[in-house]
């Protein structure tokens, strides 16, 4: 329509609907086949003995030191925490430094420490690695990736397929704190008291289920795009859908007033350090006063219930009314992971 | 947050929606077309699911009242043609997505055209500074709630001798949007749930010849749920008593004169010019421009763009969802050709639009159950 089908956008890295585009156009066309099928947050591998889960991630965020974090504890976090909501328990680390000319030794340094503290805190150990300079302006300070291999627990069968009418939609946390602490620690939008990013591991989260897993249909941490990108992405193309409620939703205050001020749907922003898991009905009490009983998990609540409502997630309005809770479009947040 | 939250409280809320069952049984047999003017107005009613909840003969239209939609395809070839040109544009985020004849400001950018997305107009400032070797233009649409901040770059331009930045115009005034509409012999509009922020500058009493001469009831309604169902209740109510008066439900905000200072601000720089807009054609007197003295401050004259109408896509029907005349699922293209991903009319860019707005919420959401 506009010529911008043949170049990259901004947007094609929003966590949106260009994004998953994107990933089924290019990267499933050519190797979804084989462990990538259904573009888990890890791929399961056959080994013998023990089953593994592997995954990458690469970190572009902006600044890369915000409230309550930095590049580096969020590079090890959102590696683990994809291991950790495949169902499995964070072994190994790679980790990729792609450094622009010029950045401070100091800053480097003190992402580094976070990195460690973060592997140590996690329980993983940093295996493998590279470093990169490129010149100035061919960069912007500091890439990160990191991959991680984590071993699959057994007691977990997790899959989107397993989750029934009836359902109950859990999240460890408020929601879209990392988002709009990087939002907020972006030029021009001083606030006092602003939002801080939630960046945590999820894995104790999930271990502290283990013993449930075979209530436990399926696990999510709803990073890019936001608990709305996850749940819709759960229930796609099923029989079932997700209905939440606008009065449970859990939200902090600081994260709320600036969503609020900047008219930023809070279902669309990334949490760094939450797990949305769909449990059968029976395990809802016993998965939140488990994870009520770890600090990372004190706010755990229900955020909703899964419906007959097709591929559709549903917001029940304050007003008593109902909105589709669609996945968000175009470049909301560039660059908050 | 304590003081939104009043607002939206939900068992207010539900009250509320029973006394307006009432009033659309006691108005059984009419059949009652309130247009929300404001795209506010409209996003609010799709974000808290307000239409299903309203009387089965009682519907909200949405009206002209987001500026992204009304603005013309030209103005759009405008921007991209300065932007080609190596100048810097810097635009609220709206319109990087919005189309032209041929493109869009996002396409514009991603073959290399220089276009800055701003929060705030104040970071057009900034950009002029930190860039004194370049000419920027910010991008000044809207309607009269968002002219007086754009307008306020020009006062701090020209208090700190900034010298490469200006405007390109197509500020847009509500009320003659509504006359326009009111004297469209196809479309039928029996009531006006006015907006927010418009009338917090323009003031309460600007309805007054309009409810009266037209004889429909204009309410002026926040944007929070309560709000805006109060507003559907003052309008019914004034239906059923025979009234047509302007009623100002959001006083806590707007006052019947409205903001003086920021009507001063606009009449020392701006002043009426004949505008065109989408789906209504042009409407004299109904914009603003630069005065001819602050030309130096004017992207088009300074920089020689001029804006000639645009063409749009021969199936979309935004001009007839902009007046209100068609719901956007009455669109042929709508969800099928026209996505938010890939907008063909600019109701469906916006944060604002109509059409985006049932898109988003959900179409079938937005119909009565």
């Amino acid at each position: 329509m506009n010529g911008t089908e043949h170049v990259i956008q901004l947007a094609h890295g929003g966590g949106g609907r260009l994004t998953r585009d994107l990933i089924a156009r290019e990267i499933v066309t050519r190797f979804g086949d084989g462990p990538l099928r259904g573009l888990p947050d890890g791929a399961t591998l056959p080994s013998p003995g023990e089953r593994l889960i592997f995954t990458t991630d690469s970190f572009v965020v902006q600044p890369l030191e915000f409230p309550g974090g930095n590049i580096g504890d969020l590079a090890v976090h959102g590696t683990v925490n994809d291991l950790s909501v495949c169902g499995g328990e964070p072994t190994w680390l790679s980790l990729a430094l792609i450094i622009e000319e010029g950045l401070p030794l100091a800053t480097l340094g003190r992402i580094l420490d976070s990195v460690r503290a973060a592997a140590d805190a996690c329980g993983v150990t940093v295996a493998t690695g590279d470093t990169k300079v490129v010149a100035r302006g061919q960069g912007d300070g500091l890439y990160v990736n990191t991959a991680g291999i984590g071993r699959a627990l057994p007691e977990f069968s997790l899959g989107p397929d397993r989750i029934r009418e009836g359902d109950c939609v859990l999240v460890s946390g408020p929601l879209a704190d990392h988002g709009m602490a990087v939002l907020a620690a972006r030029q021009n939008m001083d606030f006092v008291n602003g939002p801080r990013s939630d960046t945590a591991p999820v894995h104790r989260l999930v271990l502290a289920v283990r013993e449930m897993g075979a209530s436990v249909r399926f696990m999510r941490d709803p990073t890019r795009g936001g608990a709305a990108a996850v749940l819709n992405e759960m229930v796609e193309g099923s029989g079932v859908g997700i209905l939440l409620k606008e009065r449970e939703l859990p939200l902090s205050p600081n994260t709320r007033a600036v969503a609020e001020m900047l008219g930023i749907d809070p279902l669309h922003v990334a949490s760094e350090g939450r797990v949305i898991l769909i449990c059968a009905p029976e395990a809802e009490a016993g998965i939140l006063a488990r994870w009520r009983a770890l600090p990372e998990g004190a706010g755990a609540v229900r955020l909703g219930v899964v419906s007959r409502d097709k591929g559709r997630v549903v917001l029940e309005t304050l007003a008593g009314g109902r909105r589709l809770v669609d996945v968000p479009r175009g470049e909301l947040l560039p660059r908050i992971c | 947050m304590k003081y939104i939250d009043g607002f939206r409280n939900p068992d207010a809320a539900a009250q509320l929606v029973r006394k307006i069952a009432e009033q659309g049984r006691a108005l059984a047999g009419r059949r009652v077309h309130m247009m929300e003017v404001c795209g506010s107005h409209t996003m609010a009613i799709g974000r808290y699911g307000i239409r299903p909840l309203l009387p089965e003969n009682v519907e909200l239209i949405s009206g002209p009242g987001c500026p992204v939609c009304v603005t013309d395809p030209g103005y759009i070839d405008a921007a991209i043609a300065l932007a080609e040109r190596g100048v810097i544009v810097a635009t609220f985020g709206d319109m990087v997505r919005v189309p032209g004849s041929a493109s869009d400001l996002t396409a514009c950018r991603s073959r290399g055209g220089d276009v800055r997305v701003c929060y705030s107009p104040s970071a057009a400032v900034g950009l002029a500074k930190d860039n004194p070797d370049r000419e920027v233009v910010f991008l000044g649409i809207g309607f009269e709630t968002t002219i007086a901040p754009v307008i306020s770059v020009v006062e701090t331009a020209v208090r700190e001798g900034v010298r490469n930045l200006s405007l390109l115009t197509a500020f847009k005034m509500v009320p003659s949007a509504l006359r326009a509409l009111l004297t469209d012999p196809e479309i039928r509009i029996d009531a006006f749930l006015c907006p927010a922020h418009v009338s917090a500058i323009i003031g309460a009493r600007v309805y007054e010849p309009l409810a009266a001469e037209f004889r429909v009831p204009c309410v002026i309604a926040g944007f929070e749920p309560l709000d805006i169902l109060y507003g559907v209740y003052g309008i019914l109510g004034q239906m059923l008593r025979g009234e047509a008066k302007v009623e100002n439900q959001y006083a806590r905000v707007v006052r019947p004169d409205g903001n003086t200072k920021a009507q001063a601000l606009i009449a020392r720089y701006l002043e009426p010019v004949d505008a065109a807009w989408r789906g209504l054609a042009v409407i004299p007197a109904s914009g603003l421009g630069l005065k001819a003295e602050y030309a130096a401050f004017d992207a088009a004259k300074k920089l020689g763009i001029e804006i000639r109408p645009g063409k749009q896509h021969a199936g979309c029907r935004c001009g007839d969802v902009i007046k209100g005349k068609i719901r956007p699922t009455e669109c042929a293209l709508f969800a099928k050709i026209c996505t938010p991903d890939r907008p063909v009319g600019p109701c469906m860019v916006s944060a604002e639009g109509t059409c985006a707005a049932y898109f988003k919420y959900g179409a079938e959401e937005g119909e009565k159950r």
